[in-house]
């Protein structure tokens, strides 16, 4: 079931002046619920633009977004609603962070929505530790911690809003590889038990083929490829001439094959690298002796 | 949204009048208010109009800025044109209950919304051929002279230089933030005044947050290339005086001339 789709989605900045630029341009998606789906394309390919529409923070020139099978811009005034199903979390989110405690700023977004006082606190606490903030941080000005640590609680803020799919661009950025793994170790946990659709905008290669299960390649405003990750990679010299890449381990591997070893070049992270490798070299299993 | 807002409004391009020593192309604007507002009959106004079509003209930027320009001062305008209008006395056109319209008071509105109108335009264009950079490279050369009283010229300007180059940055950032909140459901528009303003606070303060970040980073990248003040300081670009700038001195004094001229032979209006 598609929790997301796009028809004919197209936005262009400043229309009508000599600044106008299209930014996205008929794009037609589906995304399926439940999904976790990696972005990727180089800067200005309108990741962000297209990102911004899914929850209805930009209205679409022409096209329409379907949100949970609703138009969105049905009826604009009611366009806060699809906000709080479709989380954003923008890049470097820690920027927005402005409540006096970390507890109180996780619970802007659910006070927005009106909920019960119990409510909200059950689910800052819940936000809260899926990102790993400890029960000491919550009274402490938000602006006292590190940085890695904002920005968990900007992820939280988010998340406290329960959303049925849950955008990230570059959660990442400017962290430290612990920071990363981090991140990314407890947004998949959030998805796994929450069994929502997640978007992740990422930059890394390696990211999306650990985390995501679909990948969207944009393209100058378009939609490149739209598939399995497994199949996005297999395309490594159509990604190379967009100034994109694949893994470092699939680059490895498709070299290794071109070569003329006995590899599989499909492979994407370094597990899949180790079992591929450990079955080559005939350790693998013992059908291989 | 915020996009649209533009405060430094300066039009690239290479044409005569971008090329001008700034310093001489501030000074030519005062005389242009003083052509203005030695023009005392409708003569010389047009001498006035005159030199503002050649200019716009050499400048190649589109005459609609002109209105663009001129959108803002629009009440000021009307507003005089008005009080002139029905207070200055002289022979009666037109009565009505207490209003009186009078023939020197249309004269009188109709000269002076022209010289408004004139004086916008003309100083605009001074913003719209040169770059916020050489324009306060200019004031400071220009106010050179001042430093003997011990009044901060440097820094005055270069206060004006970082200022100018943050406006845009601060005005996307706002827009950053602004989203970034509207995702978390804020409602910014909707509800009194009061609600609003309320609103506003998620933005003010990571906007202020993120000013003292940045200024204190380029205070610290300022240091790192040894900046200490305007003393002892060279610049990559010296500004020159040649042809091109006597030639526009030499047409401005020739338009102030031909007001003058106009003041003294033609006799005046009223």
């Amino acid at each position: 079931m598609s929790i997301i789709k796009t028809e004919g989605l197209t936005y262009t900045y400043s229309p009508g002046t000599p600044y106008q630029k299209t930014a996205v341009s008929a794009v037609d998606l589906d995304i399926a619920q439940g999904d976790v789906v990696g972005v990727i394309g180089h800067t200005g390919s309108g990741k962000s633009t297209l990102i911004q529409h899914f929850n209805g923070l930009l209205r679409p020139t022409s096209g329409k977004v379907f949100v949970d099978g609703e138009d969105m811009w049905q009826n604009p005034k009611e366009i806060r609603r699809f906000r709080f199903k479709v989380g954003l979390v923008f890049q470097y989110p820690e920027y927005q962070l402005f409540e006096d405690t970390v507890y109180k700023d996780i619970a802007f977004g659910p006070r927005n929505m009106g909920l019960s006082e119990e409510e909200i606190d059950a689910r800052v606490r819940q936000a809260a530790a899926f990102v790993g903030l400890r029960e000491k941080h919550m009274q402490k000005s938000p602006f006292e911690l590190s940085g890695g640590q904002k920005r968990r609680v900007a992820i939280a803020g988010v998340i406290a809003m329960n959303p049925k799919v849950l955008i990230l661009d570059e959660p990442t950025a400017g962290l430290d590889p612990k920071g990363r793994e981090m991140i990314l170790g407890q947004i998949r946990e959030y998805h796994e038990e929450e069994k929502n659709t997640v978007l992740l905008v990422s930059h890394s290669m390696e990211d999306v083929a650990k985390y995501a299960k679909t990948a969207l390649v944009m393209n100058q405003g378009k939609v490149f490829l739209y598939a399995p990750v497994e199949e996005v990679f297999s395309h490594a010299e159509e990604l190379t001439g967009l100034g994109l890449s694949v893994p470092q381990v699939s680059r490895v591997f498709l070299t290794l094959a071109r070569r003329g070893y006995p590899v599989n070049p499909n492979v994407f992270t370094l597990e899949q690298a180790k079992t591929e490798l450990l079955r080559v070299l005939g350790k693998g299993g013992s059908d291989h002796a | 949204m915020l996009k649209d807002i533009t405060i430094g409004q300066y039009f690239p391009g290479k044409s005569v009048l971008h090329r001008l020593d700034p310093r001489v192309k501030i000074i030519l604007t005062f005389l242009y208010i003083v052509v203005l507002f030695a023009a005392s009959n409708p003569l010389g106004l047009l001498i006035g109009i005159f030199f503002l079509i050649v200019a716009y003209g050499v400048s190649r930027v589109p005459p609609r800025m002109i209105l663009k320009s001129l959108k803002p001062v629009l009440p000021i305008i009307l507003f005089t044109t008005l009080l002139n209008v029905f207070f200055i006395e002289g022979e009666i056109l037109w009565h009505w209950a207490f209003l009186t319209i009078t023939k020197e008071g249309v004269a009188t509105a109709v000269i002076m919304s022209v010289r408004i109108a004139c004086l916008i335009a003309g100083t605009s264009l001074l913003t719209y051929t040169t770059s916020p950079i050489a324009l306060t490279d200019g004031l400071e050369r220009l106010m050179g002279p001042l430093k003997k009283i011990r009044f901060p010229v440097h820094e005055l300007a270069m206060m004006m230089t970082i200022a100018l180059r943050f406006i845009p940055t601060l005005i996307e950032e706002t827009d950053k933030i602004m989203s970034a909140q509207k995702a978390r459901g804020a409602d910014m528009e909707s509800g009194g005044l009061m609600q609003r303003a309320k609103a506003l606070v998620p933005v003010l303060i990571p906007l202020f947050v993120s000013a003292f970040r940045r200024a204190d980073e380029l205070a610290m990248a300022m240091e790192c290339r040894c900046y200490r003040g305007g003393e002892g300081r060279t610049r990559m670009k010296q500004l020159h005086v040649g042809g091109v700038d006597a030639v526009c001195t030499l047409f401005v004094l020739l338009c102030l001339a031909g007001v003058i001229a106009v003041n003294l032979y033609a006799p005046p209006l009223f």
